[in-house]
């Protein structure tokens, strides 16, 4: 992101907390300008204007106030919004989470400048989302299913194979899609290790040259993750609604993301809400997620999938619960699968795919898809109950009938989710399910017509 | 309307600050800054004033003027709203589409209705009649469906001394009274302030979703409210779509507050090709849509459902039966709080402003059924259904609270059920109505005798369901007596075939009440010859393991019509059937 310096400039900073500058006598300011503060030593940090009162101005800085002092610092309005340089040249590079490249080659020459806080899109402007995404994961494809334009978040607990998932479903969905295929990750306060991890697979995939990485590590500025998914997926509409692209976006750890906005929140000193995240959270995480989405009359869309590490593995923390309130299903990660060596681990009963019924049938899927997967979800649901009956009542109090399902369960984690690294067709996927069905008698009328 | 200039003071968030105006008035809109936002004063303290802005405000500047007009925050009413789809303040989003592609532009700008455009009237009145508020001076036909009465509008009244008749435009008038008072095809008014009528009327009709555990079960009156809360993915917004798709009435509200856009898309494309139940036409026709979803400005997120219920009542005023959908009220408290965050005030529960509970009762207390203004005495109906969104699920937050207190009937989604596939999520036994008295006498003399009864079987047996099932996580299946898991059985299937409606099902989407009425019958019918046979001495297992319970299940398959007398034929083979099971 450039920054032209210009004229004006306040050697005026009264009061610094957090990552927060107060400026004052700062006229002609205005919400969302980016500044330029200029250290004692003549280093050169980033800040935008949070609010304006009168001649004040609260400047949030990127890198941290650390070493800015208040006779001696000086801060430069620039006059501009947060702008990301865009171009197709941007495949295959790899930049942090302010947009500058870190791989070591020369900056790219953008085709134009777009403020990173985007425009909503309009209503009625939506492409209803119905085109099925194949990636090769069964309890994805055959029960949650995932359609072009939609948001489906991984719900994940620390030390959970979250990453590995994303990063399977982005290397088979690519088999699967047209050419027209690319894929974005915006990196939020992940460990260098996990950064390798990344960068190494997506070599692997062979996908780096459909791939953009912004990568913002736990070293980092911890404010720059503000910034990192809205640079992400301006970079991800421009491909998709100026050039066709079908985007992937993949945000990872949105926890780390929600954590850089509750810093800002008590620097400012809001009235916290839950958990002390902001109260304007869910506002704030919308502006975000509902940039994903297909456009009437234009070929490309976004396709976002957030990856989110839920403290204490409790769904009714505020950032998953939040999260699952604007996304259109989810897909939550089991600690008890992971534990039984279930890869993906897959916690079914509680995923959901709200545009799966968009995606599937005749001529997109298979006839009958939503039977079986109605069929299976019954069934394992029953299959848990029972096996949380077995827990108080022993295998004695079980009828025969309860004894298949408690089988069914079994046969259903190991076989259906837990497919490891296999990229299924959902044919395949399809076909084990109903296999998996007749072995509960109740269920046997369901077959493939 | 006076005019009054200030300076731009301060910006934080959707909240600005404004010094220098003279006499503002509080809750009249201003245009703010160079690119001429649409803002609203909701505070006034000393020579400070704060607004809020519809629009987002980053790159507003200290300095920028403000203009205020004295005028409170309007929507225009008229024929043109039908069909429509508009943001929060009523800014036609077609039109911004047309001119803008896909995303909004800041500070665009569009009239909510098209005011040149041509509509045929037909007068009513002619000259010389006497006329009051909320008489009918003639029609429009809106849509195919619609019939949009030109009212005279509240606070006006006299003798008519010309009457026009045939195309006119909403720049024109109608009819002219004496003093020379125009009347044309548009009004506007105050969204914040409920539309007049004659008399709020009780509930006695009930307000029919096509929905078998909504309408038996837990019914709502027509002009009555219910509240939906539930967890994300509980099936909240399928409730409001299929009701707005299904329910029998004559015009439908969905007012998008704070959800997705891609609910909207879906709508947008569907309704169009899709028939309403009653008469057969697109049920676009009868829809206007208010959408402000979550990533669009929060103050106009606060606006949008008073735009939303004011279309509504304005409908109502010309005798029309009118829901007004709403998803998610929660997303509309949250708007309030963060803006009430930004004033700084003293904050009440979960941080949401101290007058929380007062301004959803406001807003609750504008449903109701009513007798209209104007000299015909007609009855309207505004019925809303709105959905909650309680954090983590946990219903004891103040929003739900806040909204049982004002709710006729709760319809609590249960994410154990919504987890099972099991939808309608509803939980029955956590769910109540308060009009089931009410509207007792119309389900005697309009379903049938015994329907009243029959639910209260219903009610007992699912009662009788949970008990049984938490008797079986103590001892077992096989430890129960069989005469209960005859009735757990029965439960389960009144559970299956009855309370299970899947909202994607052609056939089964919308259940009249006779289909509603037959199922029961026959579930009940199932009950008692399989009791009798038991007594009889036939084995469990015998009962159990024949097929006709699988049968009752898929009556839902059958459509509305003719459904009593398939139903009554299979009643017949029940009752075969288990005389001829054979005893031990
Ligand atoms: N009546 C129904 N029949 C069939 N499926 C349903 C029904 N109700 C809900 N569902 C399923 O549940 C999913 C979630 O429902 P919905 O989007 O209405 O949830 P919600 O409560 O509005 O969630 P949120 O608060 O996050 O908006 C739907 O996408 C659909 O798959
Ligand atoms: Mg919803």
């Amino acid at each position: 992101m450039p920054i032209d310096l210009i004229e004006r400039q306040y050697r005026t900073i009264s009061s610094i907390s957090g990552p927060l500058i107060f400026v004052e006598k700062l006229s002609g300011g205005s919400l969302g300008e980016m500044c330029v503060v200029e250290l004692a030593d003549g280093e050169k940090r980033i800040g935008q204007i949070l609010q304006l009162m009168g001649t004040t101005a609260i400047v949030q800085v990127l890198q941290g106030t650390s070493g800015i002092d208040s006779e001696a610092s000086r801060v430069f309005p620039t006059g501009q919004t947060a702008r990301i340089g865009v171009s197709k040249e941007l495949f295959g590079r790899v930049l942090n989470g302010f947009g500058e490249p870190i791989d070591g080659l020369p900056p790219i020459v953008p085709d134009e400048y777009l403020d990173i806080s985007g425009l909503p899109m309009n209503p009625a402007s939506r492409e209803k989302p119905d085109f099925f995404v194949q990636t090769g994961i069964s309890a994805i494809d055959g029960l949650n299913t995932l359609v072009r334009g939609q948001k489906l978040p991984i719900f994940s607990g620390a030390g959970l194979p979250a990453k590995e998932l994303a990063l399977q479903i982005v290397r088979q969905a690519r088999v699967s899609e047209t050419a027209d295929f690319a894929v974005i990750l915006g990196a939020m306060g992940i460990t260098s290790r996990e950064d390798f991890f990344f960068r190494k697979s997506l070599q692997e995939a062979g996908a780096l040259e459909r791939t953009i990485a912004f990568i913002n590590q736990v070293s980092d500025p911890t404010i720059e993750r503000l910034f990192t998914p809205r640079i992400a997926l301006t970079v991800a509409e421009y491909l998709a609604f100026e050039h066709g692209y079908h985007v992937m976006v993949v945000l990872t750890d949105m926890t780390s993301y929600c954590e850089s906005l509750r810093e800002i929140g008590s620097a400012r000193e809001e009235i916290p809400g839950r958990r002390s995240y902001p109260g304007y959270m869910y506002t704030d995480l919308a502006t975000l997620y509902e940039r994903a989405g297909r456009l009437k009359g234009r070929k490309g869309s976004v396709t976002l999938m957030p990856i989110l590490t839920m403290p204490d593995d409790d769904i009714t923390h505020p950032i998953p619960d939040l999260t699952g309130y604007i996304t259109e299903g989810q897909i939550v990660l089991s600690r008890a699968l992971h534990r039984k060596g279930i890869y993906p681990p897959v916690d079914v009963l509680p995923c959901l795919s709200r545009l799966m019924g968009l995606g599937i049938g005749e001529g997109k899927t298979r006839d009958g898809h939503r039977k079986i997967s109605d069929q299976l979800y019954s069934a394992y649901a029953r299959g848990m109950d029972v096996r949380r009956l077995v827990t108080i009542v022993g295998e004695e109090g079980l009828s025969d009938l309860d004894r298949k399902y408690l089988e069914f369960a079994d046969a259903f984690e190991r076989k259906f989710v837990g497919q490891g690294e296999a990229d299924r067709s959902i044919d395949e996927t399809l076909d084990l399910g109903l296999e998996l069905l007749k072995s509960v008698p109740e269920m046997e009328a369901v077959r493939r017509k | 309307m006076k005019e009054t200039r200030g300076k731009i003071f301060g910006v934080a968030g959707p909240t600005v600050m404004v010094k220098g105006m003279t006499g503002p008035v509080m809750n009249t809109v201003c245009l703010v800054g160079k690119q001429g936002l649409l803002g609203e004063i909701i505070r006034i303290k000393g020579e400070l004033v704060t607004l809020q802005v519809y629009e987002d405000t980053s790159g507003i500047s200290v300095g920028e003027e403000v203009i205020s007009y004295g005028i409170p925050l309007s929507v225009t009413l008229g024929p043109g709203l039908l069909t429509g789809i508009f943001d929060g303040i009523q800014r036609p989003l077609e039109k911004i589409r047309a001119a803008a592609g896909g995303f909004i532009t800041r500070g665009i700008k569009f009239e909510a209705l098209d005011i040149d455009r041509k509509w045929e009237f037909t007068p009513l009145k002619e000259k010389g009649d006497y006329v009051g508020p909320g008489d009918i001076l003639g029609t429009v036909q809106e849509t195919e469906r619609i019939v949009h009465k030109i009212m005279v509008p509240p606070g006006l009244s006299g003798t008519i001394t010309e009457m026009k008749s045939g195309e006119v435009s909403g720049a024109e008038y109608v009819c002219m009274l004496e003093k020379g008072k125009f009347i044309g095809l548009f009004q506007e008014w105050p969204v914040r302030k409920p539309r007049p009528f004659s008399a709020k009327l009780p509930p006695s009709t009930p307000f029919i979703t096509g929905q078998r555990v909504f309408d038996t079960l837990l019914p709502v009156a027509e002009g009555g409210t219910a509240i939906v809360p539930g967890g994300f993915g509980t099936g909240k917004t399928v409730v409001e779509q299929t009701i707005a798709k299904f329910s029998r009435s004559d015009i439908v509200i969905y007012v998008g507050c704070g959800e997705r856009g891609n609910e909207m898309s879906e709508i947008l494309s569907d309704f169009p090709a899709l028939k309403d139940p009653t008469s057969g036409l697109p049920l676009s026709l009868r829809t206007v849509i208010v959408v402000n979803t979550s990533n669009m400005p929060v103050a106009a997120r606060e606006a949008s459902i008073f735009t939303g219920i004011t279309i509504a009542e304005y409908f109502r005023d010309m005798g029309y039966s009118v829901a007004m959908l709403a998803d998610s009220i929660s997303r509309w408290a949250e708007a309030l709080r963060e803006i009430s965050s930004r004033l700084e005030e003293m904050p009440g529960e979960e941080g949401f402003p101290p007058y929380l509970a007062t301004q959803l009762g406001i807003f609750y207390e504008r449903s109701g059924k009513v007798r209209c203004l104007g000299s015909d005495a007609r009855t309207g109906s505004v019925t809303v259904i709105s959905a909650v969104s309680p954090p983590g699920g946990d219903f004891s937050e103040p929003v739900t609270q806040a909204s049982l207190r004002f709710a006729g009937s709760l319809w609590a989604l249960d994410p154990d059920l919504a987890y099972r596939r099991h939808f309608p999520a509803v939980n029955w036994l956590a769910s109540f109505s308060l009009y089931q008295a009410e509207l007792n006498d119309w389900f005697g003399e309009n379903v049938a005798e015994d329907m009243v009864k029959l639910r209260g079987r219903l009610y007992s047996l699912l009662q009788r369901q949970t008990e049984l099932r938490d008797i079986i996580q103590i001892i077992g299946v096989e430890a129960l007596q069989e005469s209960d898991r005859l009735t757990l059985e029965a439960a389960n299937l009144a559970t299956e075939a009855f309370l299970k409606q899947s909202a994607f099902s052609e056939v089964d989407a919308f259940n009249t009440y006779e289909k509603q009425y037959w199922i029961l019958k026959a579930i009940f019918a199932f009950m008692e010859c399989a009791e009798a046979a038991l007594k009889r001495g036939v084995y469990i297992e015998t009962i159990l393991e024949n097929p006709v319970r699988g049968r009752i299940n898929r009556m839902k398959d059958f459509a509305n019509e003719g459904f009593q007398a398939r139903a009554e034929e299979m009643m017949r083979d029940i009752e075969n059937e288990f005389t001829m099971l054979e005893e031990k």
